[in-house]
């Protein structure tokens, strides 16, 4: 027994408690190296973009070679992917997880859907582009469009839509199916009028955050949709249009003399749309979870 | 129950049925045009000449090492410096900052998710380069380093989120377990939680590798886009070409059908080939962890 | 008269547990059957096969007839594939051992199974309320708050709506499955002499918490253990004069 307690000195209790401060320090300093590039990234484009903006800015259109004026083109466009790519991606998206969350028996092949939206979620951005440029440009002929994009951007978005939805099913309680069927509601009838709505606001937070991943991508726009220049709003799906990522990709990259104010101004309305998006959904989620009904 | 309820219930199941497959069709769907617009550039290229060091597609250099060498090496830069930050951050925040701390990191970790990759290939090129140029004393900027870094940024949300819930998920009793038997919170973290959400972090690992490999804007305004095999850990301080930027960039200048354009598919090829592999691995740890957990449970 | 006949039934769950073996029993109608005995027996599982709940549930094997009786006493068997799963469970209510409220007002939780039904008219949809409110002894409580969430109700009130709930269809059997387990003596006691009323109108099927539960409410009794039937008689002969051992011990207690 005593040669137990007579250990290496190593296990002392006093160099225990330095060892566990000196660790807890080590790891808050390591957390400081996480947050800190966030705070300076987000403080230093506002700092340097916030004199850029002005309601011309916002609603104007790009006049010398897109070295002044707004950037009006550029917002309207990625407003119009945006909402394309939830028309297509939405109700596909919910759909899936309905099926996986309710319907979906434990066998080999549910098991292969599974692994089928894991690999849609791991695909690089840019083999989507290649993707749809080989499918929705070339083959089914639409060009280079507003269309082309949606469709690329809401496959590439369909995995966060399915995973985040399907989670908000399953949330609901077991029992709030059990007895709507026992009061003579079909399965149809239980997921319409009790599971789906109770979901609902989880849904919805998944729903935003995949598409402003999405609203925010700029390689499976590049070859799909992506115009630099349009001397007018886009007037059909058809149509090819600018877009906010790809438009601070080309005037950091490729526009020489582009004075740096209006690179920064395009950063920070791209920054403000993205984290107010975010916000909204944070938002929906926590007042959700305050409101529920079980 | 009505005949027309009936039929309805049974057409919205078919649909809900059709879209819980979908999955499946589009990847299938992706495989397949990648395969039939890449495959033919074995056909125009011998597999000889893909294995090269030059890519210098305007004289049909099609060698495809610089561009893999360019992704291995920016990859593993940022995975050096992503994972140790990541579980570091996703241990402090999971299990020792208080809680009014928590509210804080959670959210800011989140924003960091959301900033979209060209605008930190922006500032990487605007403010990021020449800082690194001045303080390492190189000739340029436009670095694997800087893209490594970059990528770091990108990839550690992940890992931090992943992992988080991973630690978690570990069950209260074996903390407390490991505390009544008499070890610091420091050594049951080291000894007792991480371990046991060790699937849970190795899966946000692979999700962050899986990410960083797939990352394009950023490593391609930030790594110099030059095709020149990296041959050791000194090149990262070198200009080099990732996979998926040579992509992004000539995609745009080829012609369609053109040997270059096949053979950029098929660069496409290699990377769905890639992240398959990266995620099946991660999703496969899951599964056989959760398996014996279960065993050990029952 | 019979409500409900089981005839040879046996069921088997996938995972093995609560199974039930060559089960005859016959349900009196306008009375309260009370089917008790330790955990695992099978109690549940009988309920759930008689509206059919346990379609939800992995069943690997079922066999026999259970045969439920029309206001023409004409029978239909139960487990028929071919049967309208869901008219029947607007014949058999069920109230189940927790009270699940669900996540609506009262008004909508007592409507929600007429609504799905199809029923429109509002003049009707408000004569159930306050009809089955009426029969749980619950309408004096909340009869000027009906849009209120219905979880805002103590525990009791929420179990009492559940068997509201189950009467807002006029069923014709009542199958109820430890309904007042959680639920303080008074609650208890209200729910008791509500079934009391109930079955002049109702056939009423009841697992009891507790075999003094048992003892209290019911006509007849039935003792289940690990499955099987063993033994099924009025319940004043039951509980004082039983037949078979294995119910005289665990009414004593040697088991339990």
């Amino acid at each position: 027994m005593s040669t137990l307690t007579q250990k290496r000195t190593r296990k002392d209790p006093k160099f225990r408690h330095i060892t566990q401060q000196g660790g807890y320090l080590l790891l808050a300093l390591i957390t400081l190296i996480t947050i800190t590039p966030i705070i300076i990234i987000v403080s230093y484009i506002i700092r340097q973009g916030a004199s850029a903006i002005s309601l011309e800015f916002i609603f104007g259109f790009p006049t010398n070679g897109m070295k002044d004026g707004g950037i009006f083109p550029a917002i309207v466009g990625t407003i119009y992917l945006t909402v394309f790519t939830a028309i297509f991606a939405v109700p596909l998206g919910i759909g899936a997880a309905i099926y996986l969350s309710e319907y979906a028996p434990e066998n080999r092949w549910t098991r292969s859907i599974r692994i089928a939206i894991i690999n849609l979620a791991g695909i690089p951005s840019v083999v989507y582009g290649l993707f749809g440029l080989g499918l929705f440009v070339i083959f089914i002929n639409l060009g280079t469009s507003i269309l082309a994009g949606a469709l690329t951007l809401a496959i590439m978005t369909l995995p966060v839509i399915i995973s985040t939805s399907e989670e908000s099913l399953r949330s609901v309680p077991q029992s709030f199916r059990v007895v709507s069927i026992s009061l003579g509601a079909t399965k149809w009838q239980t997921i319409r009028r009790i599971v789906l709505p109770q979901s609902l606001p989880g849904v919805t937070t998944g729903v935003i955050l995949g598409l402003v991943r999405a609203a925010g991508e700029t390689a499976p726009i590049l070859f799909t949709v992506a115009a630099f220049y349009l001397p007018s709003l886009p007037t059909s799906p058809l149509d090819s249009t600018m877009a906010l990522p790809y438009h601070l990709f080309v005037i950091s990259t490729q526009v020489p003399g582009m004075p740096v104010e209006i690179q920064f101004g395009t950063a920070l309305v791209l920054l403000v749309f993205v984290l107010s998006m975010q916000l909204l959904a944070t938002l929906i989620r926590s007042r959700a979870r305050a409101k529920r009904l079980w | 129950m009505g005949k027309f309820q009936k039929i309805q219930e049974l057409f919205v199941s078919g649909l809900i049925k059709v879209s819980g497959y979908s999955a499946i069709i589009f990847v299938l769907l992706i495989l397949y045009f990648l395969l039939s617009e890449g495959l033919p550039a074995l056909k125009e290229v011998s597999v000889q000449s893909l294995l090269e060091t030059r890519w210098y597609p305007i004289e049909d250099f099609y060698g495809l090492l610089p561009l893999i060498g360019g992704s291995i090496i920016v990859t593993l830069g940022a995975t050096l410096i992503a994972v140790p930050i990541g579980i570091g951050t996703a241990v402090y925040i999971a299990e020792v900052s208080p809680r009014w701390a928590k509210e804080i990191l959670k959210p800011m970790v989140e924003v960091l998710a959301g900033i979209p990759s060209v605008v930190l290939g922006f500032l990487g090129i605007l403010a990021f380069t020449s800082l690194l140029r001045q303080s390492l004393d190189l000739p340029t900027g436009l670095t694997a380093l800087t893209g490594s870094i970059l990528l770091a940024l990108i990839s550690i949300p992940t890992i931090v989120s992943v992992s988080e819930d991973a630690l978690d998920a570990v069950p209260r009793s074996y903390r407390d377990a490991a505390v009544a038997l008499g070890a610091t919170e420091w050594e049951t973290i080291w000894k007792v939680t991480l371990p046991a959400a060790r699937s849970g972090v190795i899966t946000a690992v692979m999700l962050g590798i899986g990410r960083t490999i797939g990352e394009t804007m950023a490593v391609m305004m930030v790594t110099g886009n030059a095709p020149i095999l990296p041959t050791g850990l000194r090149d990262l301080f070198s200009p080099v070409r990732t996979m998926t930027a040579t992509i992004a960039a000539e995609m745009g200048e080829v012609a369609s059908g053109s040997t270059h354009y096949h053979i950029l598919f098929f660069i496409g090829i290699v990377l769905f080939l890639i992240s398959l592999i990266v995620n099946l691995t991660a999703s496969a740890v899951v599964f056989r962890q959760r398996k014996r957990s279960e065993r050990i449970l029952s | 008269m019979d409500k409900i006949i089981v005839d040879h039934l046996s069921l088997n769950y996938s995972d093995g547990t609560e199974s039930l073996k060559d089960i005859n029993l016959n349900i009196a109608s306008n009375s309260i059957t009370v089917l008790y005995g330790p955990a695992g027996g099978g109690k549940s599982t009988l309920l759930r096969v008689i509206n059919r709940l346990n379609d939800l549930a992995d069943v690997e094997s079922i066999e026999g007839k259970v045969l439920l009786a029309d206001k023409n006493n004409n029978y239909t068997n139960v487990l028929d594939p071919k049967l309208d799963v869901i008219s029947l469970r607007r014949r058999v209510g069920m109230v189940f051992a927790r009270p699940i409220v669900l996540p609506f007002s009262i008004k909508e939780n007592l409507t929600y199974g007429l609504k799905m039904a199809g029923e429109k008219n509002n003049s009707r949809l408000d004569h159930a309320v306050e009809k089955s409110l009426k029969q749980a002894a619950l309408w004096d409580e909340v009869m000027d708050r009906l849009d209120d969430p219905a979880v805002a109700l103590s525990g009791g009130q929420q179990q009492r709506l559940c068997l509201a709930r189950s009467l807002a269809f006029e069923p014709e059997v009542i199958l109820l499955d430890e309904p007042t387990s959680g639920l303080d003596p008074i609650s208890t006691n209200k729910v008791e002499s509500s079934l009391q009323e109930l079955k002049q109108d109702y056939t009423i099927v009841l697992v009891p918490h507790s075999v003094q539960q048992a003892g209290r409410v019911a006509d007849q009794a039935a003792f289940f253990l690990q499955g099987e039937l063993v033994e099924f008689a009025p319940a004043e002969q039951l509980f004082t004069n039983p037949k078979d051992k294995r119910t005289e011990d665990y009414l004593v207690g040697r088991f339990g």
